[in-house]
């Protein structure tokens, strides 16, 4: 079964299904309100392919994924706020959260993004263009492994810490109550609906673009750069910008993701983007199968779900229920639920068979 | 003049805070090349520790001097356990014990949390240590200085440990190269254990130290822990004296950024500053030179 999924026909059966589920199935049972629970979650899915393409196959451990989550989330909810303002009192006017904070002048970083077109240009480019110069920096230097987990880990707090203080951007608060979604009424059921087909899609789009990364020559040197870096110099490669590439991609998936996150949720803060929502992005990763195509987005939706279901009712419980996953899942099961075909064949068989280190 | 004797003992102060808090995790680290981030959660223990031990004691200053071994036993005896449950089953997979051992701190957070409620706790700082002492035209804070002086009997002790002991130099021997150790009979099952118990340990009497400063929260230590792993990347793996100065120099750092723009902005200067620095020096300050290509 799983063989078929590996052909050219397996693969386009695997969209289509996921398609029908995601745009035919879903829609008809799920009620307004669990669709937009569903789109939320579909989101971290997105964030979660990125990881799965950076650290499963790329072996970089980014704990700040949420940078470039937030870097997404915070632009596309300045354009929301500027558009909400101008449909209230006409161009150049101040959002609401900057009146009740006493600041009457438009900070001038804020004018450009009036434009939808900046927006979604800035969304695109800027975390990515971010990801490209950082990525550099470390990886060049070959800074690698802990290292590098560290780095990215420090950058998550700084990046927190900074928007904390930025009063202009919300402060701690954050960017919260959007009206409009680039004229769309985000009250509106339809409209709401509309949004998770959009996020739906985009989960499509991310995945199909990681498997033909993966697939291609490119994802083979970045396997490769993971298992046996040093091979990979002495054959020619500059492993670096292997690395970098990957990096980039996931920091493009997490800020879309972060884009569409805000219009669907309507709020953004610097307490879903600090160190410890990133680290939460891994443990869906973790959990799905690091190296796998699918295991990350089912592992993300699996960990959203029953946050969402436990964390209300039992939040004591929930954290001890995290900390056991993490704890249970890296030790014991470092594959995934992916990898459970495999480790079962294994104990039937009774032979370890070559296996790359993942 | 007076702006930069205070701003320099700020930052000495800050530093010393900061090696406290990574001198446990540059000897765990830099053994076993694992990075615990529960080591944090070690600190946070080593706060609860004081805040039980007062308690119990009620004398300040009493509670302090009886808090400090114990903080160490406490945070040591966690490490051991840490150690021997997981850690040691997760050789050769480093980012692997990261993620693992953050499981435990979130576990160990929650723990607090619920033995001793989400809200911050207090202890009283002794007579002894309240009010300031003048030096050179400013005033200083008795507890920075207490911890100064904490900060350099705790290296003073980890280096003449590592130095002058059997013990410390297995430690080196397996830090240098655990082939070669373990072929000269070292068990270096022992060692990783003896050092984790030393790292862990450091973080307990650093969890007791810094109820001097601020009040005790389950998330204490999680505060503490990246500018900890900071001081750790940027000294070098496993080099104390790295760790000393990477602490200061960090210490410093960020004791002037925060006096020409705000806190956070400080934050993101001291990361640029690292990543920079790493350009230069990518093995961190000092480096154990070794022949191997990682």
């Amino acid at each position: 079964m799983f063989k078929f999924f590996g052909t050219r026909a397996g693969t386009w059966t695997g969209f289509a299904a996921a398609a029908l589920v995601l745009f035919g199935l879903a829609p008809l049972v799920m009620t307004g309100f669990r669709l937009g629970l569903l789109a939320q979650f579909l989101c971290y899915a997105i964030v979660a392919v990125g990881i799965g393409l950076a650290w499963g196959r790329g072996g970089m451990l980014t704990l700040g994924q949420g940078v470039f989550f937030g870097m997404g989330a915070y632009l596309m909810a300045m354009h929301l706020k500027m558009a909400d303002a101008e449909f209230r009192n006409g161009p150049g006017a101040v959002p609401d959260f900057m009146e009740l904070a006493g600041i009457r002048e438009l900070p001038a970083y804020w004018t450009p993004f009036s434009s939808a077109g900046f927006t979604i240009a800035a969304i695109l480019i800027l975390p990515t263009a971010f990801a490209v110069l950082l990525g550099l920096a470390v990886f060049k230097r070959r800074v690698k492994g802990a290292y590098f987990a560290i780095l990215s880990q420090a950058l998550a707090g700084a990046f927190a810490i900074l928007l904390i203080g930025q009063q202009s951007l919300g402060g701690f608060n954050g960017l919260s109550r959007f009206r409009y979604f680039f004229g769309y009424n985000l009250d509106d059921p339809v409209n709401q609906q509309m949004l998770y087909f959009i996020v739906a899609g985009v989960l499509l789009v991310v995945v199909a673009v990681s498997l033909q990364l993966r697939r291609s020559r490119y994802g083979e040197l970045l396997v490769a750069v993971r298992d046996a870096e040093e091979r990979v110099r002495f054959l020619g490669y500059d492993a670096a910008n292997v690395k970098v590439v990957a990096y980039a991609v996931a920091a493009l998936f997490a800020s879309i993701a972060g884009a569409v996150f805000v219009p669907i949720v309507g709020i953004i803060s610097p307490a879903s983007i600090g160190i410890v929502p990133s680290i939460m992005f891994i443990l869906g990763v973790a959990i799905g199968g690091r190296a796998s195509l699918v295991g990350p987005v089912v592992g993300a939706l699996a960990v959203a779900w029953a946050q969402t279901a436990l964390s209300e009712q039992f939040p004591s419980a929930w954290t001890y229920a995290q900390g056991l996953l993490f704890i249970l899942v890296i030790a014991l099961l470092p594959g995934g639920i992916a990898s459970i075909a495999s480790v079962a064949k294994r104990f039937q068989t009774k032979r370890t068979p070559v296996e790359a280190a993942a | 003049m007076d702006l930069l004797v205070g701003q320099l003992f700020t930052g000495l102060s800050t530093g010393s805070i900061l090696l406290l808090a990574a001198l446990g995790l540059s000897l765990t680290f830099g053994q076993m090349g694992v990075i615990n981030m529960a080591h944090g959660e070690f600190i946070m223990a080593g706060c609860y520790t004081a805040y039980v031990v007062q308690q119990v004691v009620g004398d300040a200053g009493a509670s302090l001097l009886i808090a400090l071994p114990i903080g160490f036993l406490v945070g040591g005896v966690m490490g051991l356990v840490l150690e021997a449950l997981l850690i040691r089953r997760l050789y050769h997979r480093p980012l692997d014990t990261l993620l693992v051992t953050f499981g435990v701190g979130l576990i160990l957070q929650q723990v607090a949390r619920d033995v001793f409620g989400a809200p911050a706790v207090n202890v009283s700082v002794p007579e002894a240590l309240r009010g300031g002492v003048d030096l050179l035209g400013v005033t200083v804070p008795k507890t920075r200085l207490f911890i100064m002086a904490l900060a350099i009997v705790a290296v003073t002790a980890v280096t003449l440990v590592l130095r002058f002991t059997p013990a410390g130099r297995r430690i080196r021997a397996v830090v240098g190269n655990r082939d070669l150790a373990e072929t000269a009979g070292i068990s270096s099952r022992t060692v990783d254990a003896g050092t984790f118990f030393i790292g862990s340990g450091l973080a307990g009497v650093a969890g007791v130290a810094l109820t001097l400063i601020g009040s005790t929260s389950p998330t204490t230590g999680q505060s503490y822990l990246v500018d900890a792993f900071l001081v750790v990347v940027a000294g070098g793996l496993g080099r104390i004296k790295g760790a000393v100065v990477a602490a200061v120099a960090l210490g410093a750092l960020q004791a002037v950024f925060e006096t020409y723009s705000t806190a956070s902005l400080a934050k993101v200067g001291v990361f640029i500053v690292i990543v920079v620095f790493l350009q230069l020096r990518p093995q961190g300050l000092f480096t154990l030179r070794t022949r191997s290509l990682a």
